[in-house]
């Protein structure tokens, strides 16, 4: 467990896959202005899992939406794969989503008229990729999705939906997996199941994830926490259990 | 990329339904449109060759003044029939016969004229000869008639009426009626004469009660094997006299084609243009449906977005979502075009204009048009909804109930929809009242300016929405408690979306009232004119008021006991100053029946001319003034009067010359109007008296002043309630549209509702808010249409010079009572679906 100083800029280091620099992110202007980020960096380094924990309110999801280029930092950089995204148009960001990111979300985001594979297959057809068929196999198979195929979300459980989400967003092996909330919609047996399939999909696959949460059980699968309040990164915390988190929590509310 | 389009389409089979009925409806009036003027022109092609079929060459009159050479009063002249003679006498003709004919009406066992309205045929032809293979007219069963005592029937009329060879039958042509026996049932060519009857005489028969003693109108011509047409047609041409003219059989019966497909392509021009107005009125409820349902699919966007989706293609899904969605609506609108068109037939029936029919005709344009034109307004209607949907922030995956992004061009908003609308009135403005354009340069700015006034009123409609919906709802939320509040607020809420709801309605409402409105104006001053002309007792007309009728109805009334006065306007064409146009004849006792004004220095009689015909050409009382008619005699009179019609019409065309000279110059004189005093005027006695005296001429029509102008009014009447029923499918594709946003806001708010009948809301309550919510929208399309039309009928009745502007207020009040039954109509499907949502689902629903 290592405890890094307020506002300390993180260290770049070999096979770092994102990079953010000093990210302030300030809404509204004038009196009623909110900073909602106030000089976040961190690094994310290739086969991590990084748990992203704050109370609401605390910046958490708006450091992810930088992070995942869906939203512009007032200020500071971010950079993907070595690329700095802030400053992309449109068109670039779009190619760098289909290239580097995947992204898995609190309410699942599947369309309700495609089938279970055909929503997995989405981002491949959306980009005109062809999908390798043993691959697909294997993912469905791993995210139990293999009698579910031709299931549309509506036949699923959460669960069932959420493990499509996930299957959706390795199928393209993205450099980065952006999770927000992954278990915020689901009862807590499911939602152990779907962290236990986002840990194995890091140590089967190497695949760098960023997870945003706030159940101090889903920070326990990373392998480093990352605590936010008011717009910062206040502590750090490498493979905890959710008893240390919990703590860490309970000091941050206090 | 594309297949998600199409599957997301499949997932969403009523949503996409709502969008395709608005094209349906537009589509299926063009279809219908094309395939019920194709077929009728079919119908008159199919007549008019079998016609001719068994003919090479067909000889008739021709009229010195070009136009028509129908046998019509004033139309082309009869030629002597010793050129039947003549022509069988030529070498290279095998056959040749002949006949004469004039309309003719049958009358039957009631002593009523039969299809007054689609007029008879009548002919006189030679017995003899009428078995010829070249002969149009066949028999179907009995005898042909041999002598004045015997007539042949069409066979529809002796099926319909139920005539039979044996029965006696009336039958009235330019004289007064006669009872004939049938001999025999006959048809024209092979195929349908719509509603029209046929009488036909033997031709001495013919010639005495056509008054065509000695003539033929045609004669039909069979060559000898072996010769040319060319050469017929020339053998032919060197006996012919100069007022008659051949033509080769295929000729003749494409130039009997063409005279009447003018009439059809009018028919065909103007149901288009209802056509029109519908799917104009469809591409505002298309692009509003396609906004709420992108608007409601904000996160699916997104979440393509997120997946690395780009812009063009959400543009291309949304596009290609259009397309199939305007193509199958087309495919659907094209047939069901098949089943509008008899439904139009039928209207047209109703109206009395039964055109014969071929078989149905389904042109292939008649399919490339309605597909295209449906597939590229519906495509049209997608863009701006695509556009935002392009806008649509990938962010907007992950936040809950993110909204539509506003358009870039919002905020220029209101400034745009004001400059819209200064355009719109300032080009209705020109075509109001910009005297030195052109009729078709106004016409043309009247109708760009309506189109984009519609647009206009369509953006500005927004901010209207709350203040209209606060008054309008008022009633709703005084008297219908808590779901009469929640529905105004409901429809303020939105109000875009409200706006361009209540827009589509606003197009048919507004048009509607133009209709109301002019025809307020015409009627009222044709009542005026009526009022300050008609000086008679009595009015004697046509059965249906505008064909002419022989002149011996008057002149059957002049010996009736009482009777002062009897006079008659005759009608006829003629070609003055080089220009064919239709002239009236009157007599010395006109001033005594008609108050018309005269210039001063005026004779108060014929010849006379109109102010503004002698102001073109120069005219004054005194000028020499010469009319080429169509036997080809030139007639010269000097101008004795001139007269300022009133504006709502005139008894009289611009040129009137007297009877005495009339019935010199035209072979078959024919009355338009006689008016008639009697000694006590108008009193049921003298009706009677006079009625007894028109006894034997069914085709003539006594009627009081009243009576005279109601009938003359008809005519307004029968277009206007036309117009109503053309423009109601414009309004029926509007009330989809409040169908479609209320269906579509119930999907949204259906976790709102689960709310409120969790809190205590019943279904009863449920159902009476969307309804009420329905009726406060149709009302603001009343609210806006309505002034909208109000304004627009009085700028189109000023560009048509019109000084009566009347606001038929009677009329008004129905469209706004209507407006609040199509509103709650186009509730019941919304507020059922309401009403049966599931509390417990509805609540738990995403």
């Amino acid at each position: 467990m290592a405890v890094v100083e307020e506002g300390a800029p993180a260290p770049a280091q070999q096979g770092t896959v994102v990079q953010a620099r000093e990210l302030t992110r300030r809404y509204g202007e004038g009196a009623t202005a909110v900073d909602a980020l106030r000089g976040v960096s961190l690094a994310v380094a290739a086969g991590e899992l990084v748990a992203v924990m704050g109370p609401s309110g605390s910046g958490k999801s708006t450091l992810m939406h930088i992070l995942a280029g869906l939203d512009k930092p007032t200020s500071g950089t971010v950079e993907i794969a070595g690329q700095e995204i802030t400053s992309l148009d449109d068109r670039a960001l779009t190619m760098l989503r289909r290239k580097h990111i995947g992204f898995v979300f609190q309410f699942f985001n599947l369309l309700p008229m495609l089938t279970a594979e055909e929503n997995v297959l989405l981002p491949l057809s959306i980009s005109g990729q062809k999908p390798e068929q043993r691959f697909l196999d294997e993912l469905l198979r791993r995210t139990g999705l293999d009698e579910r195929r031709t299931h549309r979300p509506a036949e699923l459980s959460g669960g069932q939906q959420q493990r499509v989400a996930i299957a959706r967003s390795l199928v393209t092996r993205p450099t980065i997996l952006f999770a927000d909330e992954p278990t915020g919609n689901l009862d807590s047996k499911t939602g152990g199941e779907i962290l236990d399939l986002l840990r194995e999909s890091v140590d089967a696959y190497g695949q760098t994830t960023v997870m945003v949460t706030h159940e101090a059980r889903a920070a326990a699968i990373a392998d480093r926490v990352l605590f936010i309040a008011d717009g910062l990164i206040v502590r750090e915390l490498q493979r905890a259990t959710a008893q240390q988190v919990l703590d860490v929590m309970a000091g941050l509310d206090s | 990329m594309i297949g998600v389009a199409l599957k997301g389409l499949l997932g969403r089979k009523l949503r996409a339904c709502l969008t395709a009925v608005a094209v349906v409806l537009g589509i299926a009036m063009v279809s219908g449109t094309y395939v019920l003027t194709d077929t009728i022109k079919a119908g008159f092609s199919g007549l008019f060759t079998t016609v001719y079929q068994g003919a090479d060459a067909i000889v008739s009159g021709k009229s010195a003044i070009g136009g028509g050479d129908q046998n019509g009063p004033g139309l082309a002249p009869a030629f002597s029939e010793s050129l039947l003679q003549r022509v069988r006498a030529l070498p290279h003709v095998a056959d040749a016969g002949g006949n004469v004919a004039y309309p003719t009406l049958l009358v039957g066992r009631d002593g009523k004229v039969m299809a007054a309205q689609a007029g008879g045929l009548g002919f006189g032809i030679d017995p003899r000869h009428a078995d010829d293979p070249i002969d149009p007219l066949k028999l179907v069963t009995g005898a042909w008639p041999t002598n004045g005592r015997q007539i042949a029937i069409d066979v529809a009329t002796a099926n319909k009426k139920d005539y039979a060879v044996g029965d006696t039958i009336g039958a009235v042509a330019s004289g007064a009626s006669r009872r004939y026996r049938i001999s025999g049932i006959v048809k024209l060519g092979d195929a349908s004469i719509g509603g029209t009857t046929l009488a036909v005489f033997d031709l001495a028969t013919g010639q005495r009660i056509f008054h065509k003693e000695g003539k033929l109108d045609t004669i039909y011509v069979k060559s000898k094997s072996g010769v040319t047409q060319t050469r017929l047609l020339q053998e032919l041409r060197s006996v012919l006299p100069p007022t008659a003219q051949v033509r080769s059989a295929a000729a003749q019966a494409k130039h009997d084609t063409d005279n009447t497909s003018t009439f059809t392509s009018i028919i065909q021009d103007f149901l288009l243009a209802f056509a029109g107005i519908a799917l104009f009125v469809g591409s505002f409820v298309i692009a509003n449906t396609l906004s709420i349902t992108i608007a409601q699919r904000t996160r699916e966007f997104a979440t393509l977005r997120t997946l690395g989706a780009t812009r063009r293609q959400v543009l291309r899904s949304v596009i290609v979502e259009a397309l199939v969605i305007g193509f199958l609506a087309s495919l659907v609108g094209l047939f069901a075009g098949l089943g509008l068109a008899k439904l139009l037939n039928q209207l047209f029936i109703a109206l009395g204009i039964d055109l014969p029919k071929a078989s149905t005709v389904f042109a292939t344009r008649t399919i490339v048009v309605s597909l295209v034109l449906g597939t590229v307004v519906t495509l049209l209607a997608s863009l701006r909804p695509a556009v935002r949907a392009t806008r649509v922030e990938p962010i907007a995956a992950v936040r809950e109930g993110a909204l539509l992004p506003r358009s870039r061009l919002a905020r220029f908003g209101l400034p745009f929809a004001l400059v819209t609308c200064a355009v719109a009135v300032a080009l209705l403005l020109f075509g109001a009242l910009d005297g030195s354009a052109s009729t078709k340069q106004r016409l043309l700015g009247i109708g760009a300016g309506v189109l984009i006034l519609f647009f206009g009123v369509a953006l500005v409609a927004p901010r209207l929405v709350r203040p209209l919906a606060r008054v309008l709802g008022a009633p709703a939320a005084r008297f219908a408690g808590a779901p009469g509040r929640l529905a105004r607020q409901n429809a303020m809420r939105a109000p875009s979306r409200t706006a361009a709801t209540a827009s589509a309605l606003m197009i048919g409402l507004a048009l509607v009232t133009v209709v109301a409105v002019l025809a307020a104006g015409l009627k009222g001053r044709f009542e005026s004119s009526v009022h300050a002309l008609f000086n008679a007792d009595y009015a004697l007309t046509s059965q249906n008021g505008f064909i002419p009728t022989g002149v011996d109805s008057a002149k059957a009334l002049v010996h009736v006991p009482g009777v002062e006065v009897v006079s008659s306007v005759r009608a006829g064409e003629a070609r003055v100053f080089g220009k064919r146009i239709g002239i009236t004849g009157t007599d010395a006792q006109m001033p005594k029946v008609i108050s018309i004004d005269w210039v001063p220095g005026s004779e108060h009689v014929a010849p006379f001319v109109s102010k503004d015909f002698a102001k073109k050409h120069g005219l004054r009382v005194g000028s020499p003034l010469t009319l080429q008619v169509p036997s080809g005699k030139s007639v010269r009179v000097t101008i004795r009067g001139i007269v300022d019609p009133p504006k709502g019409g005139s008894p009289f065309t611009d040129v009137t010359i007297p009877n005495s000279v009339f019935d010199r110059a035209y072979a078959n004189p024919t009355n338009l109007y006689s008016f008639v005093k009697v000694q006590g005027g108008a009193t049921p006695q003298n009706t009677a008296r006079l009625n007894a005296a028109l006894k034997r001429f069914p085709d003539a029509k006594l009627q009081t002043e009243g009576e005279f102008e109601k009938n003359q009014e008809q005519g307004i009447t029968l277009l206007l309630n036309l117009l109503y029923v053309l423009l109601s499918l414009s309004i029926v594709v509007s009330l989809f549209g409040i169908v479609n946003t209320l269906v579509l806001t119930v999907f949204e708010r259906t976790r709102e509702l689960g709310m409120l009948r969790a809190v205590g809301m019943t279904r009863r309550q449920v159902r009476r808010m969307i309804r009420h919510e329905s009726v406060v929208t149709a009302l603001i399309g009343a609210a806006l249409g309505i002034p909208v039309g109000i304004g627009l009928g009085a700028l189109v009745g000023h560009a048509i010079s019109y000084p009566i502007f009347t606001v038929p207020w009677g009329t008004i009040v129905v469209f706004v009572f209507a407006a609040v039954v199509a509103g709650l109509i186009a509730a019941i499907f919304p507020a059922r679906r309401a009403g049966r949502l599931n509390v417990l689902e509805a609540l738990q629903y995403e």
